[in-house]
């Protein structure tokens, strides 16, 4: 009995949510021969980390189309892999790709796909629960083994080395058709952040529809800036016009995990607390002290944002001697 | 250029999601509904193409028959014909790719083939991932995912897909097909006369034939709550001393 995940790779090594996948595939089928699908150039420091996470075989797509992101060759390399392997279950991890390119081997192969998984108790039918809403709500659900197509949502199970053996490395070349070869990354545009990114960032101090307005993030600005921070907003923010995207955080906007989380005149619909419960310790600043935030904050202020967070950097000054 | 977007209809969930007592749906007693937040800037999207290069757009939803007023919705934004696949419960991925395939070959018979496709990358609720991806491969058309960009150059479209750092740009030639994220564009609000007029608008029914769901939901579980209580620093500016030592002991001050 065998599973194969799908792993992404990093330019040292393999990206932590794949060895995630990894430790939640192996718990799955204990006993079972675990097999790793790679693109790109093959090597033994691949086979030393997957090893160490328990992989007893990689198989690395070797071919010029890997030279740039192809999901849909991706997809056709795991779908022949996954016809000499006939595994039972095949995973990636919930990311953006891991999940583009399970629904492609499942759309290829006509097959059920369950996207961002953070529990299995196994069965056949696997049984799985899945996150609905950004994680907000989750779903009992099951489909048919070999193989289950499965991603593994970020950061619910911890990657787990074990004292393995490096991998066994095996190369193969897919064959990919003209299509599969013209879908892929042609160009890269690098942006400019100005300062620290919303993603990256060990503060974020965010404000929503209790801003009132643009120049109402002028107080927010000012504290993020004290804190090297960066600065977010809800989605009615966005919606009114009054922060570019880029800058909300929540279920359609950026994921979030600082250090501390203060959110200011922000209710916390489920949406935007899919964003940021990935945040350590959460503040909120909010005029009604029966928001919803109050429920997920690990400490509140309860008064109008607009005397709270100037407050709070003059303090911060005061305390500095600045 | 002729294009086709398609649409949900899902609750506005506010702060705290609430089952029905089967456990097998939201409690929507008490919300309202909207496109899927991915898909409103599709529709959004579609009707700026169609009014650069010219054409005609149609949206297209599969769900109940009150999805009727998210297809209302984007008639008043400026799409211009509307088509409802009318379901009961939820369908699974495979299954509304399945139906949404069929309506665009029956479509596409009747009046052209379409340029361009926009699905949401992901469902606000179910978040399946998939069904874009799905009927363009049963299409047998290209396929870009998550995109935040998309301009049409002569017989191609250009996709940009945010990625750490940067946008990645992929080229596709037309037909084919797109999953788009919010943050594509910011969409307009619809005009009061617009709404009026989309209220009297056709909308044009199929009732799709029932497929078993491959992908079985048993139950929704609403996930336990921390059970903390938010530590009450203070009210107002006179907190903010205890905030500064707060942040002090957590290590960011």
């Amino acid at each position: 009995m065998s599973i194969l995940v799908v792993v992404e790779r990093q330019v040292h090594g393999v990206d932590e949510l794949s060895l995630q996948a990894l430790a939640f595939g192996r718990a799955l089928e204990s006993g079972a021969d675990v097999h790793a699908l790679a693109v790109g150039e093959s090597g033994e420091a691949l086979a030393h980390v997957l090893g160490a996470h328990g992989v007893s075989q990689v198989h690395v797509a070797e071919h010029e189309a890997f030279a740039s992101y192809a999901p849909q060759a991706v997809a056709r390399a795991a779908v022949e892999l996954i016809g000499r392997l006939s595994p039972v279950v095949v995973l990636a991890a919930g990311t953006e790709r891991g999940n583009e390119v399970l629904a492609r081997v499942a759309a290829l192969l006509d097959r059920p796909f369950a996207a961002n998984c953070v529990e299995s108790t196994g069965g056949e039918p696997l049984r799985v629960v899945r996150q609905r809403w950004g994680g907000s709500l989750l779903e009992e659900a099951e489909l048919p083994l070999e193989p289950a197509l499965v991603t593994v949502a970020p950061h619910v199970v911890a990657a787990s080395p074990v004292n393995g053996h490096p991998a066994a490395i095996e190369t193969f070349r897919p064959a990919l058709s003209q299509e599969e070869l013209a879908l892929r990354v042609v160009e890269h545009v690098q942006t400019e952040v100005e300062g620290v990114s919303l993603a990256d960032a060990k503060v974020v101090v965010s404000g929503g529809r209790g801003t009132g307005s643009p120049e109402g993030f002028a107080v927010i600005e000012e504290l993020a800036g004290l804190l090297g921070g960066a600065v977010g907003c809800s989605r009615a923010v966005t919606m009114a016009g009054w922060r570019p995207h880029t800058d909300q955080v929540g279920q359609t906007g950026t994921k979030i995990a600082p250090d501390v989380y203060i959110a200011c005149g922000i209710s916390g619909a489920t949406q935007h607390m899919a964003g940021c419960k990935g945040a350590k310790r959460i503040l909120a600043i909010n005029t009604d002290p029966e928001a919803s935030i109050m429920a997920s904050a690990d400490y509140a202020v309860v008064g109008d944002l607009h005397e709270v967070v100037p407050a709070v950097s003059a303090a911060l000054r005061k305390a500095r001697g600045t | 250029m002729r294009i086709l977007v398609c649409v949900k209809r899902v609750p506005m969930t506010g702060g705290r999601i609430v089952l029905t007592g089967d456990a097998q749906e939201i409690d929507t007693a008490h919300l309202g509904f909207t496109i899927s937040p991915h898909e409103e800037c599709g529709v959004e999207e579609a009707v700026r193409l169609v009014e650069a290069h010219g054409g005609d757009s149609v949206v297209l939803t599969l769900g109940p028959p009150e999805a009727e007023e998210q297809l209302r919705d984007a008639l008043a934004l400026g799409i211009e014909r509307a088509i409802h696949l009318v379901t009961g419960e939820e369908w699974d991925g495979q299954a509304t790719a399945e139906a949404i395939t069929e309506a665009i070959r029956s479509e596409e018979a009747a009046s052209g083939r379409f340029d361009l496709v926009f699905f949401g990358n992901e469902s606000a609720d179910a978040g399946g991932f998939q069904v874009g991806i799905r009927v363009a491969q049963a299409l047998e058309r290209p396929c870009a995912t998550g995109l935040k960009g998309i301009a049409v150059e002569g017989s191609d479209v250009r996709c940009e897909q945010e990625v750490p750092g940067g946008r990645d740009v992929y080229r596709l030639a037309l037909p084919a097909v797109v999953t788009v994220k919010e943050g594509l564009n910011l969409p307009h609000y619809p005009s009061v006369p617009a709404k009026l007029r989309a209220q009297r608008q056709p909308v044009e029914t199929v009732t799709p034939t029932p497929r078993e769901a491959r992908l079985r939901k048993v139950r929704l579980l609403v996930p336990e709550s921390s059970g903390k209580r938010a530590e009450v620093l203070g009210a107002g500016a006179g907190a903010a001393e205890r905030v500064v030592e707060v942040l002090r002991e957590i290590g960011v001050a």
